[in-house]
C-alpha cells in the first residue's frame, strides 16, 4: 500500500491586493491545481519546480498544516485533515527557512525535549541520537544554544531532530539551501544512507539539481500547481535534448565559431555564448579553443531547473 | 487533553530551565518586573492620599481588589502570557513548526517563551493582598477561605480565556497583538478599582459581555460583606465559577475556529 | 538645515507605514484614558477642588495624558541608536558631516509630528465626545500649548538620547531603558496628575525635568497658567531643554572618543 496517496488535490488561495483606489481585488489563485501522487514506502523522492510551483503548499497539505481545497489525501493511511496529531508521531519535518528546534536551548535539551514530547523509550532513543551524532558530527555541538550554531550545524541539528522519532516519512523543503559544501555533502551522504539502511520514504524539496542527481531516483516536477513530470531524472534529461551552454571569453574580438551541434552567439565583442547539443564534440572544441591561446575565460553550464522546467512546461504544452 | 497539560509542562520547563541558567540577570529582571507592575499600587496609594474612601471602599478594601484582580492576572500572564505573540508566530513562520508536532498546537503556543520572570508581578500582587487581608481584619471563617479560592481560581480562568480569545483574533488579524493587550492590560487595570467608579454603560459592558466584573468585584462585595453601590442583584456575587466555565468554551470555540482558518487560508 | 527637515521628513513617512498598529496603539490610548478618567472622577468626587483643579480639569488632564504618551514616547525607546551602537553601525552615523544629536533630533521630531496626528487627536477627541473636556479659548493658548508639547518633546527626546548613549558603555542598557520609561511614566504626570502626589513627593516631582513632559503642557492646556506666568513655565521647560540637550553634547563627545579608543 503506498504510504503517500493524493488524488486530485487542488489549494486555492483567496489573494485580496489592494490595486489603484479604494477597490481591493479578490483573485483565487491556484497554488496547487489537481496534483496526483502516490509514494511507495522506502522510496526516495525528489520534488522539483520553479519558484511558486507549488511545492511548499503541497508540503504544508501532507504534513497537516494546510488543508485541501478538493481532493483525497492519505499518508501512512491517516488523514492529515482528521489526524493531525496522531499522523505527527509518524513523519518528520525539516524545514530549511524555518527552524523547528527551540532557539535559546541547547541542542541537547531540544532533543530531550522532542524525546519526552513523541514518548520514544530511553535506549532507542539514545541509539538513534548516538547515530545521528557520529553521522553528521554533533557531539561537540550539543551544549550549544540553537541561535548560535551556524546554517550548516543547525541544519544536521534540524536533521536529526527530525529522526529521533523513528518517523516513516521524512519531508525536507529545501534543507541544503545557504549550506557550505561540507554540510551539504554530509547531509546527501546520511540522507542516502537513512533511505537505504533504515527504509525512510523520503520526499525532498530542492532547487539542487545536484541533490536531486545524487539521490532521487525518482523525481516529481510542478509547475503552476500542476504535475508535469513523474519519473526518473535520467529519462527527464534523456527526454530534453541535454543542451549545454559555454560562455567563453576572449582578450580580443571574439572569432566565428561553429561545427556540427553548436550554435553560437555573440553576446558582447568579445564574449561568446555556445549552445552545445548532444552532437557537439565538446573535446575538440575545447582543445581548438585552448590552442588558440586567447582565451581569458570559459564557463560550462548545465540547464537550471528553471530552464528543464521550462522546457519541460513547453514540451508539455498541447 | 493530558497531551496538551504535558506538551505544555515540557516545553514550558524547558524555557524556565534556560533561564534559570541566567541567574542573575533573571533575579534583576524578576525585581524589575515587581517594580513596574507596582507601580500600579503606588498610583492607588497616591490616590488614598487625598481621599478616605473611593466610592465609599477604604484604602484596605481597594488594595483587596487589587490584590485579586492583579494576582489573578498575574497567573495568567505567567501561564499563557506568551499566547500574545501568537501573530509574530504566524508572520515568522515559527507557527507551522508547532502544527507538525503530536501535542495540541494550543498548549505549544501557550508554553512558547515561558517567562520565568512574569513571576515579579505575581510576588507583589500577592503581597499586597496579604496587607489588604490583614488590614481588613475580618474573620477568615472557612466560607471567606473558600470564596477568595473560588475568586483567584475563577479569576485566573477568566484572564486565562480573554488570553485565549486574545490569540485566536490573531489567526484572523495578525497585527491584532495590541488591540489584545487593551483588553488583557485595560482590564486587569479596570479590575483594580470597585466598578461603581464607572459609568453605568461600562459596567454593563463588563458584567455581561466582557465578564472581568466576576474576576473580583462581585464575589469581593460577597466577601467584604459590603453594599453593593450599584444596587445589582445579588445573585451575581455567586455567578464567577458559571462564567468562568461559559469563557472556557467560547475561548475554545474560538481558537478552534481561528485554527481552523489558518490551516484552510495559510499565512 | 535643509537636511534636517529631510530627515525629520522622512522619520514621519517611515512612521507612517506602520498604519495598523497606529491604529490599534491608539484604540488601547483611549482604553486607558476612559478608565483613568472614571478613576480621577471618583476621587474629584471627594475632593472637588484637590490641587486647584477641578472634575473637567481632571478628566481634560487624563486624555491629554493618553494622547502624548506615544507623542512623548513616555515608555522610552523609539531611537534606534541604541540598536545601531550594538551592531555597531553607529561608527558610519559618527563619521557623517552632520550633528549627530541634531540629526536624531530631527529624526524624533519627524516621528512626533506624525504621532501627534494619527495617535494624539483620536484618543482625545473620542474623549471629548463622551466626557465634557476644557478646551483652551483663545488661540494664543492654543499656540503656547503647541510650544509647550514642542518643548515636552524636546526634553523627552533629550533624556531617550542620554539613556541611548549609554549603550557605549553598557551593552545590554535594557534595565537602564527599564528605568527611564518608569520613572517618565511615574514623573511625567502620566499616570495620575502631579497636583494628587502629597507632600515632598509633589513638590520633588515639579522640579523633576519629567514634569516638563505631560504636567507642564496639560496646565498650559486648561489655562492654568496666565501672561507672565505662562512665559515663566515655558522658560521652566526651556531650561530643561538646553540642560538636558548640553549634557547631551558632552556625553556625545566622551562617547566617540570611547568608541575611537576601544574600538567598535
Amino acid at each position: 500500500m503506498a504510504i503517500i496517496e493524493m488524488t486530485d488535490i487542488a489549494k486555492s488561495f483567496v489573494v485580496r491586493r489592494r490595486s489603484t483606489g479604494w477597490r481591493r481585488h479578490r483573485r483565487e489563485v491556484w497554488a496547487v491545481d489537481g496534483l496526483s501522487l502516490s509514494v511507495e514506502p522506502g522510496e526516495f523522492l525528489g520534488f522539483i519546480g520553479p519558484n511558486g510551483a507549488g511545492k511548499s503548499t503541497t508540503v504544508k497539505m501532507l504534513t497537516g498544516i494546510l488543508v485541501p481545497t478538493s481532493g483525497r489525501l492519505r499518508v501512512a493511511g491517516v488523514d492529515p485533515v482528521r489526524d493531525r496529531r496522531r499522523l505527527a508521531s509518524r513523519m518528520g519535518v525539516v524545514f530549511g527557512q524555518r527552524t523547528t528546534l527551540w532557539w535559546d536551548l541547547p541542542l541537547q535539551e531540544s532533543f530531550e525535549l522532542l524525546r519526552q514530547m513523541y514518548r520514544v523509550p530511553t535506549q532507542r532513543f539514545r541509539d538513534n541520537l548516538t547515530r545521528c551524532s557520529d553521522l553528521l558530527d554533533l557531539h561537540q555541538l550539543m551544549p550549544v544554544p540553537v541561535r548560535e550554531l551556524s546554517l550548516g550545524q543547525r541544519m544536521r541539528g534540524e536533521l536529526t531532530a527530525a529522526l529521533l522519532h523513528e518517523p516513516d516519512v521524512l519531508y525536507l523543503d529545501e534543507p541544503t539551501i545557504g549550506l557550505d559544501v561540507v554540510s551539504k555533502l554530509a547531509v546527501r551522504e546520511f540522507l542516502a544512507e537513512l533511505n537505504r539502511d533504515r527504509g525512510t520514504t523520503i520526499l525532498l524539496t530542492t532547487h539542487d539539481l545536484d541533490d536531486i542527481e545524487r539521490l532521487c531516483p525518482r523525481i516529481a516536477v510542478v509547475d503552476h500547481g500542476k504535475l508535469i513530470y513523474d519519473g526518473p531524472l535520467v529519462e527527464l534529461r534523456a527526454r530534453l535534448s541535454g543542451e549545454r551552454t559555454m560562455t567563453i571569453e576572449f582578450a580580443g574580438a571574439a572569432p566565428e565559431i561553429s561545427g556540427p551541434g553548436i550554435r553560437a552567439a555573440r553576446i558582447a565583442a568579445s564574449r561568446l555564448q555556445l549552445t552545445l547539443s548532444n552532437e557537439a564534440n565538446v573535446p575538440a572544441l575545447t582543445a581548438q579553443l585552448v590552442g588558440r591561446g586567447d582565451v581569458v575565460d570559459l564557463a560550462i553550464g548545465e540547464p537550471d531547473i528553471e530552464e528543464v522546467v521550462r522546457r519541460l512546461y513547453v514540451a508539455s504544452k498541447p | 487533553m493530558v497531551d496538551a497539560l504535558r506538551g505544555y509542562a515540557l516545553v514550558a520547563s524547558a524555557w524556565a530551565r534556560a533561564a534559570a541558567q541566567y541567574r542573575v540577570s533573571l533575579s534583576t529582571m524578576i525585581f524589575s518586573t515587581l517594580l513596574i507592575t507596582g507601580l500600579d499600587f503606588v498610583e492607588i496609594l497616591i490616590v488614598f492620599a487625598n481621599t478616605h474612601r473611593l466610592a465609599g471602599f477604604t484604602v484596605a478594601q481597594v488594595a483587596f481588589l487589587y490584590g485579586v484582580a492583579a494576582t489573578c492576572l498575574g497567573l495568567a500572564d505567567l501561564l499563557i502570557g506568551s499566547i500574545e505573540r501568537l501573530g509574530e508566530r504566524i508572520r515568522d513562520g515559527s507557527f507551522d513548526a508547532m502544527l507538525v508536532r503530536p501535542i495540541p498546537a494550543l498548549a505549544l503556543a501557550a508554553a512558547d517563551r515561558f517567562s520565568v520572570r512574569r513571576v515579579g508581578k505575581l510576588i507583589q500582587s500577592i503581597a499586597i493582598l496579604c496587607w489588604a487581608l490583614a488590614a481588613l481584619d475580618l474573620g477568615m471563617t472557612l466560607e471567606r477561605v473558600g470564596l477568595l479560592v473560588l475568586m483567584l481560581a475563577s479569576g485566573t480562568v477568566i484572564f486565562l480565556a480573554v488570553f485565549v480569545v486574545g490569540a485566536a483574533f490573531q489567526f484572523v488579524a495578525p497585527g491584532g497583538r495590541e488591540t489584545m493587550n487593551a483588553f488583557t492590560y485595560g482590564g486587569g487595570y479596570l479590575t483594580q478599582f470597585p466598578l461603581a467608579i464607572y459609568g453605568r454603560h461600562l459596567v454593563q459592558l463588563v458584567t455581561f459581555v466582557i465578564p472581568l466584573g466576576f474576576i473580583n468585584w462581585y464575589p469581593a462585595l460577597q466577601f467584604l460583606r459590603a453594599p453593593d453601590p450599584l444596587h445589582l442583584p445579588a445573585a451575581l456575587h455567586y455567578l464567577s465559577p458559571a462564567v468562568a466555565a461559559l469563557l472556557v468554551l467560547v475561548a475554545l470555540g474560538a481558537w478552534t475556529t481561528g485554527l481552523r482558518r489558518y490551516r484552510s487560508t495559510g499565512s | 538645515m535643509r537636511i534636517y527637515l529631510r530627515v525629520a521628513w522622512l522619520s514621519c513617512r517611515r512612521y507612517a507605514t506602520y498604519r495598523a498598529a497606529t491604529v490599534a496603539g491608539a484604540f488601547t490610548n483611549t482604553v486607558f484614558g476612559f478608565i483613568r478618567a472614571y478613576v480621577l472622577l471618583a476621587v474629584w468626587h471627594a475632593r472637588p477642588h484637590l490641587g486647584g483643579y477641578d472634575a473637567t480639569d481632571a478628566v481634560t488632564y487624563c486624555f491629554l495624558g493618553q494622547s502624548l504618551i506615544m507623542v512623548l514616547a513616555i515608555f522610552g525607546g523609539e531611537l534606534d541608536l541604541a540598536e545601531r551602537v550594538r551592531t555597531g553601525d553607529i561608527g558610519i552615523d559618527l563619521y557623517r558631516p552632520v550633528d549627530f544629536q541634531a540629526w536624531w533630533y530631527a529624526g524624533d521630531l519627524g516621528r512626533g509630528l506624525y504621532q501627534v496626528l494619527v495617535r494624539g487627536l483620536p484618543p482625545f477627541i473620542v474623549g471629548a465626545l463622551v466626557f465634557r473636556l476644557r478646551l483652551p479659548r483663545s488661540p494664543g493658548l492654543w499656540l503656547a500649548f503647541a510650544v509647550a508639547v514642542l518643548l515636552a518633546l524636546s526634553v523627552s527626546f533629550a533624556l531617550r538620547y542620554l539613556i541611548a548613549l549609554t549603550t557605549f558603555w553598557i551593552v545590554d542598557n535594557r534595565g537602564i531603558e527599564t528605568l527611564g520609561g518608569v520613572a517618565a511614566m511615574f514623573f511625567s504626570g502620566m499616570l495620575l496628575p502631579l497636583v494628587m502626589f502629597p507632600g515632598w513627593l509633589g513638590s520633588t516631582a515639579r522640579a523633576l525635568p519629567w514634569a516638563a513632559m505631560v504636567q507642564v503642557p496639560a496646565d498650559v492646556f486648561l489655562g492654568k497658567h496666565g501672561g507672565d506666568a505662562l512665559i515663566d513655565v515655558l522658560g521652566w521647560q526651556l531650561a530643561w531643554v538646553v540642560a538636558l540637550f548640553v549634557a547631551g553634547r558632552v556625553m556625545t563627545r566622551v562617547a566617540a572618543r570611547h568608541l575611537a579608543v576601544s574600538g567598535g
